[in-house]
């Protein structure tokens, strides 16, 4: 880890506002490797303001390991060939709130890792982007030794910590205010 | 912190119907001068904060209640500092099967020419150590030069364009250099409150060679009258810092007879992963 501090000062950030909704999102934005394809599971949620009212003009990106937990370099995200997994992909909101990625789950990238995937949030109404992460909810022991978890006040842990669904998915859902509001992240 | 449902002022709401403009005022509708009062009031705490030694603010407040529809979603805890680790120190990669050449005219997207003003925007895209982020995505959306955005959303009572989507998208060069020609947008108007107008701006999307630099952010045109007036601008209560979002003209960037030029060069904050030589080589080499 280097210790060096930025010699130029950064440009700010905006809101995404309200019309990013022609621009940004694409043809299987959401879809890091095909619905149904081996390995492929379902990672949903819903955006909450601080009224617990969904936010239905948010965009999210996710950006994660493969299932082995090796961070991929490979092109090709925007335009999908149905087979290259980037690890990276964008989800917007619907009406009420909910995104939906198909993914896999994240591989842990070390020896006792506990697994994540890395989360940037935009919105209208949001000054500047958030970042976060989704941790999967197995293997205890690897979360309760993860340095990020582990530096956290014990009862908003969890807003960092996906639900494992029924069918394999994994469910996890984003408050930007309130009192569950979600742990944001800081990395400068 | 307020839990009321969202402020009736949203910019998703229509903008009035044209002839309704001279409707009488409905006094329960906030002003530009409520606004910029409190704008303006926002402003003198932070120069007097400033006076009193506090550092400057580089980033937009995420808290700031003038742009109305921050108020029930920004984050009222600070944010966590976390180390980034294995994943968050990489990016994403785009490449050329990501992005055609051509996705970077934005005038050329449809059968004809699009009305406006034809504008060349180009510039760099840098991390915080100055070395250029080269072969990155960079993507841009805006308003016609009627302020109207094609999102269906937008109701804003000025033509459409059918020559102009205003999309844009292209990979920095080995430098780190950008560049899309386009047609300069308008001011549009949006319902924070009455008679509220966004400077005319670009929206811009940029990623770094790690996910931490990842940001969204606006550009703006040199002396946009409407700066004091907008509180999504105003977001952004340092001086210094809401320059770094407005654009220089650039008469070398200028094509004769065909398009003005504007430069604006984009600093994304600085990389926490060790570099190797190879990957810290830009055009100059690591300066440090």
């Amino acid at each position: 880890m280097s210790n060096r501090t930025s010699q130029l000062v950064p440009t700010p950030g905006q809101t995404v506002g309200p019309f990013f909704g022609y621009a940004l999102p694409f043809e299987k934005d959401n879809e890091l490797l095909a619905p149904g394809s081996p390995g492929s599971i379902r990672l949903q949620g819903t955006v909450y303001d601080g009224a617990n009212q969904p936010v239905p003009d948010a965009i999210l990106e996710i950006w994660q390991p493969d299932s082995e937990g090796r961070v991929t370099r490979r092109t090709g995200s925007l335009v999908r060939d149905g087979y290259t997994f980037t690890g990276w992909g964008r989800g917007s909101v619907g009406y009420t709130g909910v995104f939906t990625f198909t993914t896999v789950n994240p591989g842990p990238t070390g020896p006792g890792a506990a697994p994540f995937i890395s989360v940037a949030i935009f919105a209208r109404g949001l000054t500047n982007r958030l970042f976060t992460r989704i941790y999967l909810p197995e293997n205890e022991e690897a979360l309760a030794k993860d340095p990020l978890l582990a530096s956290l006040e014990p009862e908003r842990r969890g807003t960092l910590i996906a639900r494992r669904d029924p069918d394999g998915g994994l469910t996890w859902d984003l408050h930007l205010q309130g009192e569950d509001e979600t742990v944001f992240l800081d990395f400068q | 912190m307020p839990q009321e449902t969202a402020p009736v002022t949203d910019e998703f709401v229509p903008a009035a119907e044209p002839k309704a403009g001279h409707a009488p005022l409905d006094a329960a509708v906030e002003t530009q001068q409520d606004l910029s009062a409190e704008i303006n009031a926002l402003g003198q705490a932070y120069a007097r904060a400033l006076q009193g030694g506090a550092p400057a603010e580089v980033q937009p407040r995420l808290d700031y209640p003038p742009y109305r529809s921050s108020i029930l979603r920004h984050p009222t805890k600070s944010l966590h500092h976390a180390d980034p680790e294995t994943i968050e120190l990489y990016s994403p990669a785009f490449g050329h099967q990501d992005v055609h050449a051509l996705e970077a005219d934005l005038t050329i997207q449809h059968n004809g020419e699009p009305q406006g003003e034809r504008i060349i925007v180009a510039g760099k895209v840098l991390d915080g150590d100055g070395r250029p982020v080269a072969g990155q995505l960079v993507e841009i959306w805006q308003a016609n030069a009627s302020g109207r955005y094609i999102h269906k959303r937008d109701q804003h009572p000025a033509p459409l364009d059918p020559n102009f989507t205003g999309i844009g998208r292209c990979i920095t060069g080995p430098d780190g250099s950008y560049r899309f020609t386009t047609i300069k947008p308008g001011a549009y108007p949006w319902k924070n409150h009455l008679n509220a107008w966004r400077p005319a701006h670009i929206h811009f999307s940029l990623f770094g060679t790690e996910f931490t630099q990842r940001i969204i952010t606006q550009m703006y045109f040199p002396g946009d009258q409407l700066f004091p007036l907008d509180p999504i601008y105003q977001t952004i209560v340092d001086q210094d810092a809401r320059d770094r979002l407005v654009a220089s003209y650039d008469h070398n960037l200028t094509e004769p007879e065909w398009a003005l030029g504007y430069n604006w060069d984009i600093v994304l904050t600085g990389s926490k992963r060790t570099w190797t030589e190879n990957e810290a080589l830009g055009a100059e080499g690591d300066k440090e």
